[in-house]
């Protein structure tokens, strides 16, 4: 069972590391002492294993993961699962901005908050936030699922595509052709699968959650716009 | 990127911690910003006396020759001391213009670092942890501080062109980010007689807050109207004698953290900074809002 103690050893140490790791590895529970806050820990990992990160993380924790589990036992700034490919991050504190931004697939969990731009630009991530989240999230989402169990800020889903919003709390705003759309038993099934992987499922009442997604009407060109440009 | 730490203790029997507490949450964020550093500091004031900060216009400078030339030649009464390379003299709150000119006219090369009653700014070219060390801040204290690390863009890597800026009596701002207007509004504000020495955005911020609240405006409100007159992207925290105040542009780009207890209120550019705060687990942590002005005034 690996261990580094980031007071010790630099993080460019871990992250080599971890990228050395073969798929098949049998070193698969990694433990991360005194993150203090450190940029880039665990980014770029490529393997079913665990990390355990003990404390709170900087910028970019987890970034472009691949199946690995990352738990991070405190709070993790900008960018926490950045560009995601698969595998699970679990924040049990906050996230800063930009929390899955870009993220192509696997789950992003966050117990606290996260703030602005929560899922910018998500192409398949799913993020479950268990408090509230920031100004512009899931802007330009073009897939996946954001949940959120508090309330979004200013400007949700501006310039939506595909990605799918659940939002139990009140919405500052909506974004440029983001809409508030009926919850079908459809969704209401999706939302109730998602909360199982948390498990939520039972605690919360997926009734209370309004679904947000995009009105399509900014997917082509629009003549009569021609004047704004 | 630039960083902030800023602390306003509510409980007062934090006040002798202040300069360690800053010092340490500063530490923290000497990549974001390792050209240079600085830190104000409101400690303890004398009615009608005012502390003037003063600085030559790089380390190395003979301050102490500085000073005793202006003992001697404008203000026999004053009293001070050195701290690296600024010196801080106490003088009458009425003789101030009076020191002011004579600095002017005879040490031009000496910058006026801040002035006022409880407010004393050090800040220097350096590595931040380095610059800490040469004043000596971890020892200080005081009721509130902010302290920034720079990276420069704007303008160049100088003593004067460092954070904070202190353009009023009491007043200093920090900036992370960059103003797009700030030729231009430079240009009004001296029109409107405020004084601005440098080449840097961040002092024609702090310039603009100090002429919003000598024309009547609370802090709060200064902050308001900053949002429509000041063109680019920023996070501002601002100090005043009393208060402590913090805003972030409409888009909030640049980042900021929040910490509040019982006994202070602290902000950071990263969470890092704040987790050698006392009682940071328990604290109320959260990221201010874009285009939502943030301040606490003390009792």
């Amino acid at each position: 069972m690996p261990n580094f103690d980031l007071a010790k050893t630099p993080v460019r140490e871990l992250n080599a590391a971890l990228h050395r790791l073969s798929p098949s590895t049998n070193e698969t529970l990694w433990t991360v002492s005194n993150p203090c806050g450190e940029h880039s820990i665990a980014v770029g990992v490529d393997a079913d294993i665990t990390i355990n990160i003990h404390g709170n993380a900087g910028y970019f924790c987890g970034g472009m993961n691949k199946n690995a589990t990352i738990v991070v036992e405190g709070s993790a700034g900008q960018g926490v699962g950045e560009n995601m490919m698969s595998g699970l991050i679990h924040v049990k504190g906050d996230a800063s901005q930009s929390a899955g931004a870009t993220g192509r697939g696997g789950r992003l969990i966050v117990d606290g908050n996260a703030s602005a731009r929560c899922g910018i630009s998500m192409k398949g991530i799913d993020i479950i936030v268990k408090g509230d989240i920031g100004h512009l999230s899931a802007f330009m989402g073009q897939n996946g699922r954001l949940v959120v169990f508090g309330e979004a800020g200013e400007a949700l889903g501006d310039s939506l595509y595909e990605a799918r919003l659940y939002v139990r709390g009140p919405v500052a705003s909506l974004g440029a052709d983001c809409i508030q759309k009926e919850m079908r038993d459809e969704h209401k099934s999706e939302l109730i699968e998602l909360l199982k992987s948390t498990g939520d499922a039972f605690k919360v009442d997926v009734s209370e959650f309004k679904r947000y997604g995009s009105a399509r009407k900014l997917y082509n060109f629009n003549i009569d716009n021609a004047g704004a440009y | 990127m630039c960083g902030i730490a800023g602390l306003f203790l509510k409980n007062r029997a934090l006040e002798p911690r202040l300069g360690e507490l800053l010092t340490k949450m500063t530490s923290t964020l000497c990549e974001r910003g390792p050209d240079s550093a600085g830190f104000a500091i409101y400690g303890v004031g004398q009615d009608s006396k005012t502390k003037l900060t003063i600085a030559g216009p790089k380390a190395g400078y003979d301050i102490e020759a500085a000073v005793k030339r202006l003992k001697r030649e404008v203000a026999p009464d004053a009293t001070s001391f050195v701290r690296y390379s600024h010196a801080v003299i106490t003088v009458d709150e009425k003789d101030v213009p009076k020191v002011e000119a004579w600095l002017e006219e005879n040490l031009p090369e000496v910058n006026i670092v801040s002035a006022g009653q409880r407010l004393e700014i050090f800040k220097e070219v350096g590595y931040p942890d380095d610059v800490a060390k040469y004043f000596d801040i971890a020892k200080m204290s005081g009721s509130h501080g902010i302290s920034h690390t720079r990276m420069a863009t704007e303008s160049a890597v100088t003593t004067n062109g460092s954070h904070p800026f202190s353009t009023g009596t009491d007043q200093c701002l920090v900036h992370n980010g960059s103003l797009s207007n700030h030729a231009s509004l430079r240009r009004t504000l001296r029109k409107d007689g405020i004084k601005i020495k440098t080449e840097n955005d961040s002092e024609v911020a702090a310039g603009y807050l100090t002429r919003q609240m000598r024309d009547g405006q609370t802090l709060g409100e200064a902050l308001k109207s900053g949002l429509d007159d000041l063109d680019g992207f920023f996070t501002f925290v601002v100090g005043t004698e009393s208060g402590f105040g913090v805003i972030r542009d409409p888009i909030a780009c640049k980042p900021a953290v929040m910490a509040e207890t019982d006994d202070y209120v602290a902000f950071a550019s990263e969470y890092k900074s704040l987790t050698g705060l006392p009682g940071i687990e328990t604290a109320k942590v959260w990221e201010p809002k874009p285009a939502t002005p943030y301040f606490w005034e003390r009792d």
